[in-house]
């Protein structure tokens, strides 16, 4: 008998066996074994014929995505990373979300400096050579835009996983100090506060308080062990851990100490948080303890009644994330999920929980607490001290619907 | 033998070296990398200015009138004759009293807290093709003009380094610039920690038809 009526054998029996109203299909690679499929009877492609590299062509649709309708133009807007594809507490470099005011520049390295000057002993130019002469660090933070979930203050709006949590993002960041520029240059003891700005067209630029410039800020040209992407902020950006996305100025061309802060457009007319009674609340920079499941998600459904596990990521830019609990039942009864290792300072942390699901409707939700004892709150929680018009630093628990097809909807409980 | 004396002595003078070098690192220029910035490239790129009080406002000026013309050619394809906005850019004029409402309007005239911050945005980020690429007197005319359409100044405003920073804008005192959270308190109840009878979905996303595909090519969908 030859090969290939053999093979067309084993399609036939195959189909006789499909059991559930599927129908076979005459593919090798869902009949093998005994038949082995045509990459393992054939030579793959050479070393460098991808110098690069890139994933899977079966992985195309795990990429950024934005919502159109969202922003007025796609030069000042956001793209969400697919946390529902992604696994572990790195982001890959060409997923990390995206936030840009003016577009992304493509800057040459060779011609980009980085100036330091106002209350300063020794004002500075800095090439990028420069800097990375200097004593360097690697550490693992997330970011994250303040204006993550943002779209679901009023209601649960966004059906995904990626639209509604996908402006986080995590790396390993490399570079310097800031500490260590700032005591280059020499702070005068008047200095109280940094104007940090890009080199993009929008000159983003924000105030932050000497304290935690010298206290973790990282000025960073590497990201996951390779040079920043044009999209994170090539040749150097400002990593400021913890803090709202925003302050973590990309492009980064000068830092000025000064006396007080600018209260520049980017904190006043934005990221200020408006609150039911007129006020707004400005400077609020820190991204509180937050957390979601990614699987199941509204992108990945159950395949029927069984064993599960339960899988989400945590963070909190106050410290540690201490302990994450969820939740099958929309709230009544919650369990501790196991935190797995490394669980870092200002860093997504992953954790898990097995799952037997019996196939009845359930309403999923994760809990974090952080290391202060910071609970993360419901949306009614949130909703009643701030209202719903503040945009910024929805942190609220994340429930998922499971009904018992399967299929998972965003749905926010009263 | 040797005495403690003898061996003291060295520990002490490598001590005395480390922490020589420690207090050297803390010195300004102590690495010495780069070239110390001259006044002629710090002026270059010094165009901050201060919301609250407009230190590093420049010297120039700029009337209402003129502020209509570079407005008209530089600003209004995006934001509207008369501020009002096209398709999602951004409102420049209204919403005042707004702040408390169901859908709040914050725009120059109802939420911006100070009137040299609208000098410098539009310096540092205007006109959004062509950023940082306007006279500086052509920036305070459309400064005039953007504060004149919110009825802040009179037509015959001129704006420039003082008048700007003595402008009182409406919401200037509403906000709290110290952050008052965690403003939520929780203990993490384990158990029957709400009435399961009582857990009720108030919104779902199901059927809303707002999210765009998340496989596939990317969505170009629109609101309807």
């Amino acid at each position: 008998m030859g090969r290939r009526r053999f093979l067309g054998l084993g399609a036939a029996l195959t189909g006789s066996l499909a059991v559930g109203g599927k129908q076979a299909i005459a593919d090798p690679a869902q009949e093998s074994p005994p038949a082995d499929a045509p990459w393992s009877q054939s030579i793959g492609a050479g070393v460098v014929d991808r110098p690069y590299g890139r994933p899977a062509d079966t992985e195309a649709s795990v990429i950024r995505r934005n919502v159109p309708w969202l922003t007025a133009s796609a030069e000042s807007s956001v793209s969400f990373s697919p946390l529902q594809d992604l696994h572990g507490i790195i982001t890959p470099n060409g997923l990390f979300f995206e936030r840009h005011h003016a577009g992304r520049p493509d800057i040459d390295p060779a011609q980009h400096k980085l100036m330091i000057h106002g209350l300063v002993e020794r004002p500075l130019l800095l090439t990028m050579k420069d800097i990375m002469r200097f004593p360097s660090v690697s550490r693992i933070h997330f970011i994250e835009c303040p204006a993550n979930g943002g779209m679901n203050w009023r209601a649960a709006q966004m059906n995904s996983l990626q639209f509604s949590h996908g402006m986080v993002s995590c790396a390993e960041w490399t570079g310097v100090k800031l500490s260590t520029l700032l005591e280059e240059v020499g702070i005068k003891k008047q200095a109280k506060w940094a104007m940090v700005e890009g080199a993009d067209g929008a000159h983003m630029n924000r105030s932050l308080p000497l304290d935690k410039c010298l206290d973790d800020c990282l000025v960073v040209y590497a990201q996951n062990g390779e040079a920043l992407r044009p999209e994170q902020g090539y040749p150097l950006r400002l990593v400021v851990p913890g803090w709202e996305g925003n302050v973590n100025i990309k492009w980064l061309r000068r830092i000025k100490l000064g006396e007080k802060p600018w209260h520049t457009r980017e904190e006043t007319s934005k990221y200020t948080d408006l609150m039911p009674d007129g006020t707004s609340r400005g400077f609020t920079w820190l991204i509180d303890a937050k957390s979601v499941v990614t699987f199941p998600c509204p992108e990945k459904p159950l395949d029927g009644p069984g064993l599960y596990e339960i899988r989400g990521l945590a963070w909190t830019g106050n410290g540690k994330v201490k302990r994450v609990d969820v939740s099958m039942d929309g709230g009544v009864n919650w369990q501790t999920a196991r935190l797995h290792e490394p669980v870092l300072s200002k860093a997504l942390t992953k954790f898990t929980l097995p799952w037997r699901w019996d196939g009845r409707p359930a309403l999923v939700a994760s809990r974090v607490i952080d290391e202060n004892g910071y609970v993360q709150p419901t949306i009614a929680q949130l909703r009643a001290q701030r209202g719903s018009n503040s945009v910024y630093h929805n942190n609220s628990i994340q429930t998922w619907q499971v009904k018992s097809d399967g299929s998972v909807f965003n749905v926010q409980l009263a | 033998m040797y005495s403690s004396r003898k061996i003291c002595l060295p520990i002490i003078a490598i001590l005395l070296a480390c922490a020589a070098n420690l207090a050297g690192a803390a010195e300004p220029g102590s690495f010495g990398y780069g070239s110390v910035a001259t006044p002629a490239q710090i002026a270059g790129w010094d165009i901050d200015v201060r919301g609250e009080d407009g230190t590093g406002l420049p010297p120039g000026n700029g009337t209402v009138d003129r502020g209509a013309e570079v407005y008209a050619e530089q600003c209004a394809a995006c934001h509207g004759t008369f501020g009002e906005g096209e398709g999602r850019f951004p409102k420049l004029v209204g919403g005042v009293g707004s702040l408390r409402d169901e859908r709040p309007e914050p725009t120059v005239g109802s939420y911006w807290p100070f009137a040299p911050t609208l000098w410098d945005y539009i310096n540092r980020a205007m006109p959004m093709q062509a950023p940082h690429t306007l006279s500086a007197d052509d920036v305070y005319a459309l400064t005039a003009y953007i504060l004149n359409l919110n009825d802040l100044v009179p037509h015959e405003f001129v704006a420039d380094r003082n008048s700007l920073p003595k402008v009182k804008m409406r919401n200037r005192d509403n906000f709290i610039w110290t952050d008052p959270r965690p403003d939520t308190m929780t203990k993490p109840c384990m158990n029957d920690c709400v009435n399961a009878a009582d857990v009720r979905i108030s919104s779902t996303a199901e059927g809303r038809n707002l999210t765009p595909r998340t496989t596939g090519p990317l969505d170009t969908m629109q609101q309807k």
